[in-house]
């Protein structure tokens, strides 16, 4: 089973984020990577200082037979982009809860609306 | 991720296999009406596994189809693009078959079994279609068989595939003698079989069809023996970059109802000597008026991956051309293609660009295959 780690929130289309304040890390899952299999390529579109509404894509993500468009789970201000993601994607098989994070984001307002560990574990079973 | 409640409901078939996959892990998906397996370990572990040992392949959902009877040979031989009869007994060819605007309905493997019986194997997507055609055509001329349901087949890919076949028993020693696209029948780990040295890998190997009842015998027992060579069960994902790799066509992605094979890069196998076959007059007046467009072989430079259906534009933006299929390749390192180009553009070393998903990326015309093995493996 992928790990779901319990200090995390999450979104359904299965990117987590660090929340500390408004200061918000974001990532994708271990199950979408387990579902991608081996990444190839990460594409962050998103520069620093850029405006993103919850919901628009930031970038994407593909492996060797798919592409997957990667969501901003919440609105706000880019202050992060992770560039070690352009030439090692590989990163996100390795380590896709640390050295694969993707941006950091300055929240618009205060987090709500994202699922807890237990809440996104309840939607994977449903996957 | 949309739950698609209100996609119509066709219930999938399951081939024999279906209970080993779901015991080995393999990740089903629907293809062509059947649950197969897309994924078992990862894509590139068993694109590797048959690159430097042996992979094994499901591939039960293909379709089989037997003609038989004195006049079995001239009805094969007017159906398809390349010449059949040269065939000796046991020895198999690929080919198209066309439609009469010389148009590709399906490509094959023919395989002669004696001076009146031919085995025909076409793709499970085309399966209803190219039975139609070869019923009809062999009506009143000799008999026709659709044995899709009562055979399985199994593809044993790699360097070490012979290694393998020699541990099984029964014929298997021997198999090492059998040439490239010659089959003969023999008994494997106690099962009955007729084993081809073919394949879909660019790889060494040997293609084997048996019985429904034997096939999940012979499936386990290979992955057994194999197991000390590296074997892995194998799925449609590697299938696909290992194909693209060794620049076999797939159906429905570089030819379908739309493109000749003559475009295709098919060529070798349209055989204009033949008195006469389906497609013959369409495709000697293209092939007389000149070609339009190619398909090529391609590496992406730039930072992205090529995929079927993105367009390719020439250096000035405009869209000039389509991707067919594209992938990253994992033996080569790269992200490579296939697709059509104008003859103008399609020479090697032609820059263009391809549009993935709106950001125009870097790429430039190969020389393909884009993998080939070395002799001896």
């Amino acid at each position: 089973m992928s790990t779901v780690p319990a200090d995390l929130q999450y979104t359904k289309d299965h990117e987590w984020a660090r929340v500390e304040g408004r200061k918000v890390t974001v990532g994708v899952t271990a199950f979408a990577v387990e579902q991608l299999g081996d990444i190839t390529l990460v594409s962050l579109d998103a520069k620093v200082g850029q405006k993103i509404e919850a919901g628009k894509a930031f970038g994407t993500i593909e492996s060797v037979k798919t592409l997957s468009d990667l969501y901003a789970p919440l609105s706000g201000t880019i202050v992060e982009v992770n560039g070690a993601l352009d030439s090692a994607p590989e990163l996100v098989n390795d380590d896709c809860y640390g050295k694969a994070w993707m941006i950091v984001l300055e929240a618009d307002a205060d987090v709500t609306g994202l699922l807890n560990a237990a809440d996104y574990e309840a939607h994977l079973a449903k996957q | 991720m949309s739950d698609e409640s209100n996609a119509p409901q066709t219930p999938l078939q399951q081939t024999v296999l279906h209970a080993e996959h779901k015991a080995l892990g393999g990740r089903l998906v629907p293809f062509a009406g059947y649950e197969m397996p897309v994924q078992y370990a990862g894509v590139v572990k068993e694109h590797q596994a048959v690159r430097t040992a042996a992979g094994l392949f499901d591939v039960c959902h293909m379709g089989e189809l037997v003609l038989s009877g004195e006049y079995a040979a001239q009805v094969v031989d007017y159906l398809v693009t390349n010449d059949c009869s040269r065939l000796q007994d046991g020895q198999a060819l690929y080919t198209c078959c066309c439609n009469e605007d010389g148009k590709v309905l399906d490509d094959l493997i023919v395989y002669k079994a004696a001076r009146d019986r031919f085995l025909i194997v076409c793709n499970a997507s085309n399966r209803a279609k190219i039975v139609g055609v070869f019923k009809k055509a062999a009506e009143n001329h000799c008999d026709f068989e659709d044995v899709s349901d009562k055979t399985a087949l199994l593809a044993l890919q790699g360097p070490k595939a012979f290694e393998i076949l020699a541990r099984c028993g029964g014929d298997g020693p021997g198999l090492s003698q059998l040439r490239p696209f010659s089959f003969t029948d023999g008994v494997l780990c106690n099962v009955r079989a007729t084993v081809a040295r073919t394949g879909y890998t660019g790889e060494d190997g040997v293609e084997i069809f048996c019985d429904l009842a034997d096939a999940p015998s012979l499936w386990r027992q290979l992955l057994e023996i194999g197991r000390e060579f590296g074997i892995e069960p194998c799925g449609l994902a590697c299938r696909d970059t290992l194909r693209l790799e060794a620049r076999l066509s797939l159906y429905g992605n570089e030819i379908d109802e739309t493109t000749n094979p003559l475009e295709a890069g098919l060529g070798w196998v349209v055989k204009f000597e033949k008195e006469m076959f389906v497609g013959k007059e369409a495709l000697k007046a293209a092939k007389e008026a000149g070609l339009p467009r190619k398909l090529v072989g391609f590496e992406v430079t730039g930072k992205g991956i090529a995929r079927h259906g993105y367009p390719l534009q020439d250096k000035d933006g405009n869209v000039v051309g389509i991707c067919t299929s594209g992938s990253p390749a994992p033996t080569l390192n790269k992200n490579i293609g296939l697709g059509y180009l104008p003859a103008a553009l399609a020479e090697v070393g032609t820059e263009f660009f391809v549009d993935c998903r709106g950001k125009a990326i870097a790429a430039i015309v190969v020389k393909t295959p884009f993998y080939k093995r070395s002799k001896g493996n």
